[in-house]
């Protein structure tokens, strides 16, 4: 399946970067530099990623909207991230007196580094994986289970009680959605039959009749796994429809009211992190890696097939804020704990039926697409309306 | 790497010394969850990378907050900070008498066992094959927790949902 043509110069950069550094670094710390390397490499790319999403959302919504956008600070607005960077950190930074000063501090901390971290065991390329790890799935949603914590700290060290209920509703909400998250992972990692991220995107590689790729989103599971991650995502990152924790029209910002300067924008940092390091895992686990869509844009290197898909990504984040309205948060929980939960459940019973049928052909394989597709689709009918029964469709009526 | 074992087991000991003397019973808790991480780290120093990260996610990520919710929700003033009240002869002799207990199990828990010499080269567990010992081997087990916590889960529900329905005109 894996072409035999010799990989292009672009595609052995990384490989030949690596061994420009072995040859010029003494052999006992070559570990420490490759290992710094890599962590500049991470804090310089994504930091400039998340100034220049930052500009992109507020352009792409504004377009939304049916406005500009910024557009004053440099050309097309594009000085604008680094404007509001100076007047984030020229900022005063208020800290309540009967805060708990050390919490306080660290809350933000604590957010960014986790969210950092996650970024480790993201396979950006064929020849670029920061760490190699037996149990990349597992390290990336150990550091994502470990940010609720940073999220109580801040709201209870803030001494404010509305802050202390809001990072409750928080905390409420992404301990709802990291079930379904988790749920919606399994199935890849039982038919990769690996826990290892590089392993998952082998597994996804080659091309079915020469055109239609391997990935995991073009299967009845896959699909339906990829739509609950997906949604899952959204929530665990914050992200509108379920931007409940911070709700700047309603709740002032709920568990960051007492933030202010440059730590307010450290926790918006850690949201983009958290949202670009999903988006990451979404793309490897469902859509392929880095691997290519068809066998002849393989001159193209992986590195930017990833980002390319990573990309197309964030930007359906950022146009779902921009349509759809906010939740309640009895709705959010509802929909986490009777929809997706039941669903994610069905779907590992569907990837276990897929699993055993592989050997099918023919006839068969034909049967066994069209069922596959009868156990993503009815339950999801089913539990759909008897979820919105009596709520939707609503009729609106308005004053003549 | 004896350096780093006791750099971890420092970090793990300090941080549960610090939990146990701390009086508010918040920092309590974040303590104890830095010496889950520190119980984590020492798995990773150990080769078990699954264990670590299952460690993460099961106790800091989970359990850690059942403990802060727990602690929050009985407490008259969740905002004020919560005070354990001062050490007294009763609450001095239930501590060591329930710390001996504990002692007492794990000594003969220890000396029960049977040590055998470690082999020259350390084992090599692939989560591969951890799955495939826990979805054979100890099939039985995992099955026999899964209905635990299920039950668990249930009566966790039912003991919540059973609240009487409240008046709203009586409501404070």
């Amino acid at each position: 399946m894996i072409s035999a043509a010799p990989e292009s110069f672009l595609e052995r950069l990384p490989l030949l970067a690596g061994d420009l550094i072995a040859r010029v670094v003494p052999a006992p710390l070559l570990w420490f530099v490759t290992s710094l390397i890599a962590i500049v490499a991470i804090l310089a790319i994504f930091g400039l990623l998340f100034a220049f999403l930052t500009l992109a959302e507020r352009k792409i919504l504004g377009r939304i909207q049916n406005r500009p956008g910024p557009n004053r600070t440099g050309y097309f607005g594009l000085l604008q991230p680094f404007a509001d960077g100076i007047k984030m950190l020229i900022k005063e930074d208020i800290v309540p007196r009967d805060a708990d000063q050390v919490l306080h501090y660290l809350a933000p901390v604590v957010l960014v580094s986790l969210a950092l971290m996650t970024f480790a065991v993201l396979p950006f390329g064929r020849h670029l994986v920061p760490v190699e790890l037996d149990t990349a799935v597992l390290y990336f949603f150990a550091a994502g289970a470990a940010t609720e914590l940073a999220v109580f700290m801040a709201g209870w060290a803030s001494h404010n009680k509305y802050s202390l209920l809001a990072a409750m509703r928080a905390l409420a909400q992404l301990i709802s959605y990291e079930l379904p998250l988790l749920l919606s992972v399994v199935p890849v990692v039982m038919l990769a039959g690996t826990l290892s991220t590089t392993g998952i995107v082998a597994a996804q590689g080659g091309w079915k009749f020469g055109f239609i790729p391997h990935w995991y989103v073009f299967t009845p599971w896959g699909f339906a796994g990829f739509l609950i991650f997906f949604t899952a995502a959204l929530a665990e990152s914050n992200r509108s429809p379920f931007d409940l924790p911070e709700a700047e029209s309603e709740l002032i910002a709920g568990h960051l009211t007492e933030y202010s300067g440059f730590k307010y924008a450290l926790f918006f940092m850690a949201e983009y992190f958290g949202m670009t390091a999903l988006c990451g895992m979404g793309v490897t686990l469902f859509l392929g890696g880095w691997q290519a869509p068809c066998a002849f844009l393989e001159v193209i290197p992986s590195y930017l097939w990833f980002f390319a898909k990573l990309l197309t990504l964030l930007v359906l984040f950022m146009w779902i804020r921009g349509t759809l309205p906010r939740l309640r948060i009895d709705q959010l929980t509802r929909f986490a704990w009777k929809f997706l939960v039941p669903l994610a459940l069905i779907n590992l019973g569907t990837v276990a039926f897929w699993h055993l049928t592989v050997g099918w052909g023919g006839a068969l394989q034909l049967a066994r697409w069209a069922l596959a597709l009868v156990f993503v689709i009815v339950p999801f009918v089913l539990i759909g309306r008897r979820l919105s029964a009596g709520v939707a469709p609503r009729t609106y009526r308005y004053a003549p | 790497m004896t350096v780093v074992l006791a750099i971890i087991a420092l970090v793990l000991l300090g941080s549960a010394a610090a939990a146990m003397l701390s009086r508010n019973l918040v920092h309590s808790a974040l303590l104890l969850a830095v010496s889950w991480l520190g119980t984590a780290a020492f798995y990773l120093w150990a080769g078990a990378d699954f264990a670590a990260f299952a460690q993460v996610i099961v106790y800091v990520g989970a359990v850690s907050m059942v403990v802060l919710f727990a602690v929050l929700l009985t407490r008259q003033n969740p905002v004020g900070d919560v005070q354990v009240e001062p050490a007294s002869r009763v609450r001095l002799t239930a501590a060591l008498s329930v710390g001996a207990c504990v002692a007492a199990v794990l000594f003969a828990a220890v000396v029960s066992s049977d040590f055998r010499p470690a082999p020259a080269q350390a084992p090599t567990a692939t989560v591969k094959q951890i799955g495939l010992e826990l979805m054979g081997p100890y099939g039985a087990a995992l099955l026999i927790v899964g209905v635990l916590l299920t039950v668990a889960l249930l009566g966790a529900i039912v003991l919540a949902a059973s609240e009487p329905k409240r008046n709203p005109e009586d409501a404070p």
